[in-house]
């Protein structure tokens, strides 16, 4: 057995509730030798329990509610071997419920297999997922119609299907690789030919799932390593992530995007495996660089001769989920690779019913509709066209908490300046400033002993996040001789500020985080008592640093520069991160 | 694909398994030949949980790590150590129900102890004290699992503030666990809406949450229990010996002395164990009592939390 054959190959079944899909899964199985021992005789008592006929839907409806409604409520999978390599059977529910499920199903899927019930013909559910299935990405996909026993066996019947189908497949510019006429309930063309459909030549399901094509990994595509963390839990400052697409080797030089700092790969690091100076697609590697660039979760790194478009527009295909429809003009949260930034809907170019193919004009996109979109992101994003790399041409979009749409890039579009945010006729909100200026605001207070190294910092600090474009500011002793450090934060909160303390204070300001939407980070600066007493050359017993901190930096041990690597690694994410939950509560 | 560092220590058999194996030499359990077979198909396993578990770091400053000391969050623990490069910067949780086989707790103590785990061990003592367990106890054993296993673990939880934690779970276990997310969320009270899951798409996992909502993750869900012999196989991970044939028995899957059994086995190294899985058709959880009491069981257990 080569390679691929070693791997299970990953098989989603679609199609219109209660045409057949879970019983074709259970079939399947038996007819294969693949059921455990014992369970065909479970199966058989939970129905007569029930006081049904046998129902091959049990193996996979495993769910109490599943069984009682003889419905699939949500995906499963279930592996399974033929003669030629082992597979994994994704079964995803048809009702038009559980959407969201069949995409959770297919959308880790190789392959499909589309499931039409002879008796009833091509309906709503059999074209929504064949569209979902093309906008996935799946290109291979092969048509069963089942039940042919309750239409005689008739080729007529087949064959209507078959046409009809296959126009509307056409329509989305889908090649199905074959129609299979089987009975699943019956075992008719599942793993041998059946004499019921003595018209019928072509495969059986089990040939046709073996006639599926392994899809191979991405390496000979430019390289695209997206950022997924930094890490120094030793001397080592290691950059992990997962190569999406493309390779890499020692030496490289990488560009990091959206930046475009530029650093060269000093080592490739492993635990526990054989080292190597190289590394491919579906890699999950850490790098070390010669230098020591700013680099933070979400950066691409890239080949400077094959770089992706950046931009902050771009127009995609979406297929959304959430209950709350989609709408032009509101803003969501875009994850793309490791890359998350708020986004707006711009332009609603066309509303497509996943079902009818219908088109129309529209503001907004209900739940299961497809739409063709522009988006507009807050920051510019790497990205590529789905059809040239698909892991950084796909994205999902965040309503709030939820995961809530999927969508493939078409077309990246120049590069925008912002639209100014329209007036509105009631009080600025913080949230509208936060939102306006990128970040969240709040306080950064640091502690620590005199000497400990806490202006030296601040100032640094303010620096480096000024430079990043965040409205920060420091405030000293000088600054709260007149009025009480908690006014004094809170009106730099409220101005959408990110006030960092080089004061000693202890008082609470838990009210910047339940009143203002800010965010107060506690940072310690941990340089021990001898070590500041000997920079300052004075005294500093007595001194305790505070207990709940956001992150505790030994200043004694590590240069400022480091410090500040440190700081601002942990700093800017949380900074930046939070406020697409700040803009679904406006 | 052979793999390099290996504590050996841990990998020899222990009391029990020192008569047993008999002439078999230090690391014999695991690959005697002459050529690692061909493993590569666990590649692209390998970089997915790795992938999980570094997401999950990212996204959850609170974070635990469920320690059965069986085989499956053994391997998660060496999966832990690739992601983070030989350092396991999460606490490690186990659930000692007091019921455990007394060779999973000594092994427990030993890996604790040489791979510096930071080991937070939880137990409800509460119930342990009232009586309210099974088989000698008041309680039945479901009950029991719900007061030892779910309310242990909740209570560590609590304790502990953890906001998420992570499982060895797999799909191929059973019924409900196949329906399961990478990102799982429940509620503060546990449970898990199996009804209403999150969409989970293109690896993008739900890490934004309402407060109060408390997060299951699974970075093994993908493998199969042939899987996890391999890897073990492949990559030489110490494990427990109770895994191995004694007399003609050994543990399929390890759970409170109480409730597990053994299964028919002359299995005494991996690769016997590789085989044996590649040709039976017994179902993995059939030894684990629990299971079999009811037909929904196991549902009602996990929707209320249980692992
Ligand atoms: N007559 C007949 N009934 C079938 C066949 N396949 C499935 N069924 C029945 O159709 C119903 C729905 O099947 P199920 O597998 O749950 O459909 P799903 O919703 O697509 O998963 C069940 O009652 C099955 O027994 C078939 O080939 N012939
Ligand atoms: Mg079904």
């Amino acid at each position: 057995m080569s390679h691929q054959d070693l791997k299970p190959f990953r098989v989603v079944i679609v199609g219109h509730v209660d045409h057949g899909k879970s019983t074709l899964v259970g079939r399947l199985f038996h007819d294969t030798g693949s059921l455990p021992d014992g369970k065909k005789e479970q199966i058989e008592a939970q129905c007569e329990r029930r006081g049904v006929p046998f129902e091959w839907a049990f193996l996979m409806d495993a769910l109490q509610a599943e069984r009682d409604q003889n419905i699939t409520i949500d995906t499963s999978q279930i592996w399974f071997n033929t003669d030629k390599r082992p597979y994994v059977i994704i079964d995803a529910p048809g009702h038009r419920e559980f959407l969201k499920n069949m995409i959770t199903g297919a959308a880790s899927a190789e392959a499909a297999l589309l499931l039409i019930a002879a008796n009833e013909g091509v309906q709503e559910q059999s074209r929504r997922h064949g569209y979902l299935l093309s906008l996935l990405g799946i290109k291979q996909v092969t048509v069963i119609v089942n039940k042919m026993d309750l239409v005689d066996h008739s080729q007529t019947v087949f064959d209507e299907i078959e046409s009809e189908y296959r126009e509307f497949l056409g329509q989305i510019g889908l090649e199905p690789r074959e129609f299979i006429p089987i009975s699943a309930r019956e075992g008719d063309n599942i793993a041998s030919k059946s004499a019921n459909t003595p018209w019928y030549e072509g495969s059986t399901i089990v040939e046709a799932l073996d006639s599926f094509e392994a899809i191979a990994p991405l390496n000979d595509l430019p390289l695209r390593l997206p950022i997924q963390d930094i890490y120094r839990f030793d001397e080592r400052r290691i950059l992990a992530g997962r190569i999406e697409a493309g390779s890499l080797k020692v030496g490289d030089d990488l560009v990091f995007l959206p930046d475009r700092k530029v650093g060269t790969i000093k080592s490739i690091e492993r635990w526990a495996a054989p080292s190597q100076d190289s590394a491919e697609a579906g890699e999950s590697v850490g790098i070390t660089l010669t230098d020591q660039i700013f680099v933070e979760r979400g950066h691409v790194a890239v080949h400077k001769e094959q770089q992706p478009p950046v931009t902050n527009r771009f127009r995609a295909n979406v297929f959304w989920m959430g209950a709350r429809p989609l709408e032009e003009g509101r803003n969501y949260r875009l994850k793309l690779a490791t890359q998350e930034v708020d986004c707006k809907v711009g332009v609603i170019e066309r509303v497509i019913d996943a079902s009818s193919l219908d088109m129309e004009a529209g503001t907004f996109v209900n739940k299961d509709d497809v739409a063709e979109l522009i988006l507009e992101t807050r920051r510019p994003v790497a990205l590529d066209v789905h059809s040239d790399i698909e892991t950084l041409g796909r994205f999902v979009l965040v309503d709030g908490y939820d995961v809530s749409g999927g969508g493939i890039v078409i077309e990246p579009l120049p590069l925008v300046a912002e639209d100014a945010e329209k007036a509105a006729d009631r009080i600025v909100q913080p949230q509208e400033r936060q939102l306006r200026n990128g970040h969240i605001s709040g306080v950064v207070r640091l502690h620590g002993r005199p000497g400990a190294g806490r202006t030296t910092i601040a100032r640094a600090l303010d620096r480096e996040l000024f430079n990043r474009g965040i409205q920060a500011v420091v405030v000293q002793e000088a600054d709260v001789q007149a009025g009480s450090l908690p006014d004094v934060v809170a009106a730099l909160t409220r101005a959408g500020h990110v006030a960092i303390l080089d004061v000693d204070s202890n008082e609470d300001l838990g009210f910047i985080e339940t009143t203002l939407f800010g965010r107060v980070f506690e940072v310690a600066l941990s340089a021990p008592a001898d070590v500041c007493a000997s920079r300052t050359h004075r005294s500093v017993e007595g001194f305790e640093l505070p207990p709940s901190t956001f992150v505790t930096v030994p200043t004694d041990k590590i240069p400022v520069k480091e410090t500040l690597g440190i700081l601002l690694e942990k700093l800017l994410p949380e900074i930046r991160r939070e406020w697409s939950v700040v803009a679904g509560n406006l | 694909m052979a793999s390099g560092a290996m504590e050996t220590e841990i990998g020899r058999p222990i009391e029990r398994h020192k008569r047993l194996v008999d002439g078999l030499l230090e690391g014999a359990r695991y690959s005697p030949r002459d050529a690692m077979p061909d493993y590569s198909h666990l590649d692209e396993l390998e970089n997915q949980s790795i992938f999980i578990l570094r997401e999950a770091f990212n996204k959850f400053s609170n974070l635990a790590m469920l320690w059965s000391i069986g085989k499956d969050s053994s391997v998660l623990l060496w999966l832990a150590r690739k992601a983070f490069f030989g350092h396991v910067p999460i606490p490690c949780v186990h659930v000692d129900t007091n019921y455990k086989i007394p060779e999973m707790i000594a092994f427990r103590d030993r890996v604790a102890d040489q791979w510096g785990l930071d080991l937070v061990v939880g137990q409800n003592k509460a119930a342990l004290e009232a009586g309210t367990t099974f088989p000698q106890g008041t309680a039945s054993r479901i009950e029991c699992c719900t007061f030892l296993k779910r309310d242990g673990l909740q209570q560590v939880i609590e304790d502990n503030n953890f906001e998420a934690v992570i499982l060895g779970i797999r799909r191929d276990e059973e019924g409900t666990r196949a329906k399961e997310r990478y990102f799982s969320p429940r509620t503060k009270t546990f449970e898990w809406n199996f009804r209403d899951q999150p969409p989970e798409l293109w690896d993008q996992f739900k890490t934004d949450f309402e407060p109060g909502t408390h997060l299951r993750i699974h970075p093994l869900l993908h493998w199969t229990e042939l899987n996890i012999w391999e890897y073990i196989d492949r990559e030489q991970i110490p494990i427990t010996s109770l895994y191995f044939g004694d007399e003609g028995t050994r543990y399929r899957s390890l759970g409170c002395a109480p409730c597990t059994s053994g299964v028919q086995s002359n299995a005494v190294t991996v690769p016997e164990i590789i085989e044996e899985l590649r040709n039976t058709n017994v179902a993995e959880r059939s030894t684990r009592a629990q299971d079999q009491e009811a037909e929904d069981a196991f549902e009602r257990l996990r929707a209320s939390g249980y692992m």
